[in-house]
């Protein structure tokens, strides 16, 4: 039977996120927060795979007691069971020791469920955006990478493999691999419906299993949080805003004509015609 | 997995640029790291080198030295000809740990991000994710990589202290390529691994290119992007008429691509492109910081708007507080005139 498990973390919504000006920090409290938008086309993807193929669906967290909501969200798309990790010992994480927590947590899953023949996870995050903790991942548990995931094509539970539509810059490649393996998908690669009320009411009833470090066995603490994490976060600024320029008065011919005349000026209009140009 | 790189004892030497291949050229964000690689490698007094893996692409070695690379280490097998993370991970890996380089980057494209990842998860090693600024302690040797975070809300300087090599993946158009040194030389290293078929779990079935004709935003001089105030498709259809009268390229809002007014590739910003162009028109955009990360290093940026308090005209040299339906039709017919003028004055000289 066919288990897969979705990676999904709560990110603050970014869209929504406010800067204090005079701290030049972020006010975190400004933003709600929300299932990682990426994360939610992967569940989408997962629940899809099941009603093809059948199965169950696990989604895991790592992240802060209040992330309960976001599995609770991943409920509502149909996912069947929840887990989460959260723990002290796992804050300041970098993508490293992300991978290696979430890692220990999937072996957990496995050994008391079933073995895991796919793990889904988001393109990337919308807060770290950095995209390396799927990755890592497979790595870590030997089985191929799958990135930029934006068609599955085909699972094959008998021979053991999958095919995938991997988005490149210009197209896409489709790929053969062996099962197990890790895809990270793209947001085109479906359509998220809307949740229906069995799942709501599932999901607003919904516990998820949570772990601590001392429930995860085998474990090196020394790969964990800020202490197992090679990279940190040196400083932190906001970006800085090009000083405002000039505005054109006048009406809107006289804008029009100025405007003309500042690049004749400049110089910078023709010169600048002949490479972008289509002559 | 061991953690063999964390005693480093300082014998890591050099800076590396992952060379990407694609259709048998280098990638041009292979070359703009190479620009930025240059600056690591004067400040830190080592060698710049390329690491060149695929199929048949040694001969582009001499392109790599003629954009500053000093020497290149070339994994030339059949077995690479496309890009699978297992193989060329593999080949990779074992150019690092046999040579040791103390800084190692990789364009932030679909491949350089994928195989990034899985090396800094085998060394094990820190790995900063889509920088756009880089720096070096020229005695020390720590890279600062810095990069934007939190959908471009702040932006994060990363260091790696303990760990070698230190990696990123460096965003595509915000380094500069140095200008070609024709005839300039340097040294191929051939390397090789033992490594078969049968060892990759992965195959590239097909390789399907986009047959649109993309409209290459990252490459043009004049980009016109409009925004949501335009109103409509309708009125977007000015901004495609502007492009055309200057030979640019069109750009759009997020906004813009998700009301479906034009396709994704025309975005500019964090989730978009990021553009350089020597003129960009911001029409109907508010100037909101993702947009603005995209296209704020452009030469010459002019505004329209008709909100006088839009962010965009922070970020602009000229502004025009204005109706863009009125004053972009003027425009076209004013520069149609102007860049006719322009014609006959150079065919007159000739
Ligand atoms: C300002 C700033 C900059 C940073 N820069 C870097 C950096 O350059 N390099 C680095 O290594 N770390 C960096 N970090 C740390 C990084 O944000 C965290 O490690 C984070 O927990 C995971 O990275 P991400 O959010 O980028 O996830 P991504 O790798 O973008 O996430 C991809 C997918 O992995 C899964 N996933 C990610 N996190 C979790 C989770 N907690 N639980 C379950 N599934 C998950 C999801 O499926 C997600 O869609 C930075 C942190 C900050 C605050
Ligand atoms: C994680 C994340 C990533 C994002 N990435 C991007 C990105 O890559 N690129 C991007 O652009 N955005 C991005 N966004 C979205 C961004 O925050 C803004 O929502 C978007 O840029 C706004 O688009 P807009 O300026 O076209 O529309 P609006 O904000 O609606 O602005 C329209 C503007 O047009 C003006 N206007 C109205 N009528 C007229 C008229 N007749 N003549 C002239 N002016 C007029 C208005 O005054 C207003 O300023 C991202 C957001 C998030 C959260």
């Amino acid at each position: 039977m066919l288990h897969i498990v979705v990676c999904i973390k709560q990110v603050p919504d970014t869209k929504i996120i406010k800067m204090n000006p005079k701290t030049n920090t972020m006010d975190r409290s400004s933003a709600p927060a929300i299932l990682n938008p990426y994360d939610t086309h992967a569940v989408e993807e997962a629940v899809r795979l099941r009603a093809r193929y059948g199965g169950r669906v696990s989604v895991l967290t790592m992240g802060p007691p209040p992330a309960v909501k976001a599995i609770k969200k991943c409920i509502e798309i149909g996912a069947d069971e929840g887990y989460m990790i959260s723990d002290r010992a796992f804050a300041g994480a970098d993508t490293l020791a992300t991978s290696y927590a979430l890692t220990k947590a999937l072996e957990k899953i496995a050994a008391e469920y079933a073995p895991v023949d796919l793990i889904l996870c988001g393109k990337m995050t919308i807060d770290g955006d950095t995209g390396q903790v799927g990755p890592g991942i497979a790595r870590r548990l030997d089985m191929p990478p799958l990135t930029s995931v934006n068609k599955v094509v085909e699972l094959n539970l008998e021979e053991r493999f999958a095919i995938v539509h991997r988005k490149l810059e210009d197209g896409y490649e489709v790929i053969q691999s062996t099962l197990p393996c890790l895809m990270s998908v793209e947001k085109t690669i479906n359509e998220v419906p809307y949740s229906t009320m069995p799942n709501m009411l599932r999901a607003a009833r919904y516990q998820p299993q949570i772990w601590a470090v001392s429930d995860l066995p085998n474990i090196d603490k020394t790969q964990l949080g800020l202490k197992g994490s090679p990279t940190i976060v040196s400083a932190v600024w906001a970006p800085q805003k090009p000083q405002g320029g000039k505005l054109i008065e006048g009406d809107a011919k006289q804008q029009v004509e100025e405007l003309i005349s500042v690049l004749m000026e400049q110089r910078i209009l023709f010169e600048a015609t002949p490479r972008g140009g289509e002559h | 997995m061991e953690r063999e790189a964390e005693q480093f004892h300082g014998q890591h030497q050099g800076i590396w640029v992952f060379i990407e291949v694609k259709d048998g050229a280098i990638a041009h964000v292979s070359l703009e790291l190479l620009g930025a690689g240059r600056m690591l490698a004067d400040k830190r007094k080592s060698l710049l080198s390329g690491i060149l893996i695929g199929d048949q692409v040694d001969h582009l070695a001499d392109e790599l030295y003629e954009y500053g690379a000093d020497q290149v280490y070339v994994y030339d097998d059949p077995i690479y000809r496309f890009y699978r993370t297992e193989s060329y991970m593999r080949a990779l890996l074992d150019c690092i740990r046999k040579h040791k380089p103390e800084i190692l980057l990789y364009g932030a494209t679909s491949t350089g991000k994928d195989l990034a990842s899985a090396v800094a998860t085998d060394l094990p090693t820190g790995l900063t994710a889509d920088t756009t600024q880089l720096d070096v302690e020229a005695d020390t040797g720590l890279l600062q990589a810095s990069r934007p975070a939190f959908g471009g809300n702040i932006m994060a300087t990363i260091l790696c202290k303990k760990y070698r090599p230190q990696m990123a993946t460096v965003r595509p158009k915000v380094m500069k390529a140095l200008p070609q040194q024709a005839g300039r030389q340097g040294v191929l290293i051939q390397e090789r691994i033992a490594i078969t078929e049968a060892q990759i779990r992965t195959k590239v079935l097909e390789i399907v290119r986009s047959t649109i004709q993309r409209v290459r935003i990252d490459e043009a001089d004049i980009i016109v992007a409009g925004g949501k105030g335009l109103g409509s498709p309708a009125g977007f259809e000015l901004i495609h008429e502007l492009a055309h009268t200057l030979g640019g390229a069109v750009g759009a809002s997020r906004d813009v691509v998700e009301a479906g007014w034009v396709a994704h590739h025309h975005q500019v910003g964090q989730t978009g492109v990021t553009v350089t162009p020597k003129i960009y028109f911001a029409i109907g955009i508010s100037g909101a910081i993702q947009h603005i990360v995209g296209m704020q290093n452009s030469a010459l940026i002019i505004a329209i708007n008709k909100d006088p308090t839009a962010a965009i005209f922070q970020a602009s040299h000229y502004g025009i507080v204005g109706d863009a339906l009125t004053i972009v039709p003027m425009l076209i017919e004013a520069f149609k005139v102007a860049i006719g003028r322009k014609e006959e004055v150079d065919v007159g000289k000739i």
